[in-house]
């Protein structure tokens, strides 16, 4: 039962030497080769010789007993991560042949604590999206099925959809993700996993592949709140090669997991009732408050009230990054190029054949809002709207220790469905959003099953650089849940 | 504010991105229907609000002005769809 381990599990199993990293990650293997061609979670898998040779050199540090933190477990990277010699695709054609020569600075604290990579994961191109659907290499499938229609085929969440496929699946025992507006979050909700977006500067965005800067923020995805906990000390640090690296100290944030929670003062933020909340997402939401109640935490109403303002101001200076940040992508210095003529003339030809649809749109949409005329209506305005978003923060956590919301306002949703309404698309964010903008640490914890028989979570906001308090209250969530349900596609089904 | 034709077109010329006509169309009533969203924000007052440029949790450091990386020409030009020698190439700019 190799694949439905625990981070935590399997680093005891192999520190007891029950079985090797060398079993562990053969397990894996072979769970990739039989699912990924249905489900779609790795658009890249390393050779099998490579993920082997680096698992026994893992078995080597726990016979010589100086494993490192992730030592011997096998992972799955984001396709967003530069990997050093492995091609790296952002799930997009423009990059569907680049292989970085460097490693991203994350990656390589998680290749230093021993960590064994087994392949680079699907996402929405370029990280933009909420269903893995704008992949150039096709959608990555939610392994979870409704009970009623095991035939649809639902999304996994996005951007990190073939994170938490993988994860839920049992094809890694966790994987990476990076979160802009909520790419962590929603599809751990929809695949019934946790996701935790760190608050912004504690990760190293040096070697991510840039989307909106000034939100992208890389995080882990995992089966359990102290694996959450473990695998970001590993990540985290440091660096100076990233002006907005935070220089705070690492916490063994695990450890934060079990405390008692006693007396700590819950927010439930009024906006997020959002008229038209599924009865079902409320009635979830009010079991989290009851099970939070019950561990002696204080329940307080708040209000953040620029709440609704949060999707609006994250589409006009997100795009705005965005098409700022992939102005690099010009056919000339890597990734794909289409002659022409002119210089010019290969710069459109190449970014028109390059890019997808929505990453056009975006690149558009943030041309527009920053181009004369239009900066101050739309950017700047933009802006000033997310200091007020902090500062409902800001506020909130003064008389508060964390804010307790749904993670999102539905659970997964079929392949193709809300394609043709953007702003539709964008709803899916509503929740996750303003944690972004204000740059908090937020979590998304499994609690429970919806009539379909799919998995809804809650999230957990907190100060910044409060992820321990975040972990601590997911961690009382999870106990109180004790969410052990698995997707119809298993790679341990059967076993 | 609602999107015409023509910036349509001077917004993809400034983004180097090159539209077929019909693209262009489609691609206009997409960002018109997200710009008829978006023009919610009309509503909040931002009087006196600065605006948020970052996080801001973090102060801009500053490092000695050394070189910290390079000499790595042929590992970056590998990345390159079209090199010459040490050069990336491009279409003749200057005539």
């Amino acid at each position: 039962m190799l694949s439905r381990l625990t981070l935590t599990q399997a680093r005891a199993g192999l520190s007891a030497r029950k079985f090797s990293a060398r079993e562990l990650a053969t397990a894996h293997l072979d769970a990739i080769t039989r699912l990924n061609p249905a489900l779609n979670a790795y658009i890249t898998t390393l050779p099998a010789q490579d993920v082997l040779a680096a698992a026994d050199a893992a078995d080597a540090r726990y016979a010589a007993g100086n494993p490192g933190l992730m030592d011997g477990l096998p992972i799955g990277i984001k396709d967003l991560f530069c990997t050093k010699g492995v091609r790296t695709t952002a799930a997009s054609k423009i990059l569907a042949d680049f292989v970085p020569p460097y490693e991203s600075t994350v990656t390589a604290n998680l290749l230093r604590e021993g960590a064994v990579f087994l392949g680079k994961t699907n996402l929405d191109e370029f990280a933009m999206g909420s269903a893995n659907m704008s992949s150039a290499f096709g959608p990555a499938t939610n392994p979870w099925q409704k009970a009623s229609d095991p035939s649809v085929a639902l999304v996994p969440g996005g951007s990190s959809g073939g994170s938490s496929a993988a994860v839920a699946a049992g094809l890694a025992l966790a994987a990476t993700g990076t979160d802009t507006g909520g790419s962590i979050r929603q599809p751990a909700a929809y695949c019934g996993i946790v996701g935790l977006k760190p608050t912004y500067g504690r990760c190293s965005r040096w070697g991510v592949i840039a989307y909106a800067s000034s939100l992208d923020q890389a995080g882990p995805m995992t089966r359990s709140v102290a694996d959450a906990g473990l695998m970001l000390q590993a990540m985290a640090g440091f660096d100076e090669r990233d002006s907005t690296s935070s220089n705070r100290p690492v916490p063994a944030f695990h450890e934060a997991v079990g405390k008692s929670v006693k007396g700590l003062r819950v927010g439930i933020p009024a906006e997020y009732r959002a008229p038209g909340l599924p009865a079902e997402i409320q009635a979830m939401w009010d079991q989290g408050i009851a099970w939070l109640k019950d561990a002696g935490c204080e329940v307080v109403d708040v209000s953040l009230p620029h709440t609704r303002y949060g999707l609006t101001s994250y589409y006009i200076i997100a795009p705005a990054e965005c098409s700022s940040n992939l102005a690099r992508y010009d056919g000339i210095r890597f990734g794909t190029r289409v002659d022409a003529p002119s210089l010019d003339g290969v710069y459109e030809a190449s970014r028109a054949a390059g890019f997808g649809p929505e990453v056009r749109n975006r690149i558009l949409m943030g041309t527009y809002v920053l181009s004369a005329g239009y900066y101050d209506a739309y950017y700047l305005k933009a802006q000033k709207v997310r200091t007020l978003i902090r500062r409902d923060f800001e506020q909130a956590f003064e008389n508060v220790d964390v804010l307790l919301t749904p993670t999102a306002p539905s659970a997964a949703f079929a392949q193709g469905e809300n394609m043709n309404d953007p702003v539709q698309m964008y709803l899916n964010d509503i929740f996750t959003v303003p944690a972004s903008l204000a740059g908090v640490p937020a979590l998304s914890v499994p609690v429970g099953l919806d009539g379909a028989g799919l998995p809804l979570g809650l999230q957990v906001i907190g100060r910044h650089f409060d992820e321990e308090t975040v972990l601590s209250i997911g961690g009382a969530l999870e106990a109180a849940a004790g969410f052990t349900h698995l997707p119809a596609v298993h790679a341990g089904a059967g076993a | 504010m609602s999107l015409d034709l023509a910036t349509t077109r001077r917004i993809a010329k400034l983004a180097r991105i090159g539209l077929e006509d019909a693209e262009l169309e489609a691609t206009r009533q997409k960002l018109n229907d997200i710009l008829g969203w978006i023009d919610q924000l009309a509503e909040v007052d931002v009087e006196g609000v600065p605006p948020m440029v970052g996080t801001e949790t973090e102060a801009l450091r500053q490092r000695a002005d050394k070189v910290t990386d390079g000499n790595c020409r042929d590992a970056l030009l590998a990345c390159a769809p079209e090199t010459s020698g040490p050069f990336y190439t491009v279409p003749k700019v200057v005539e």
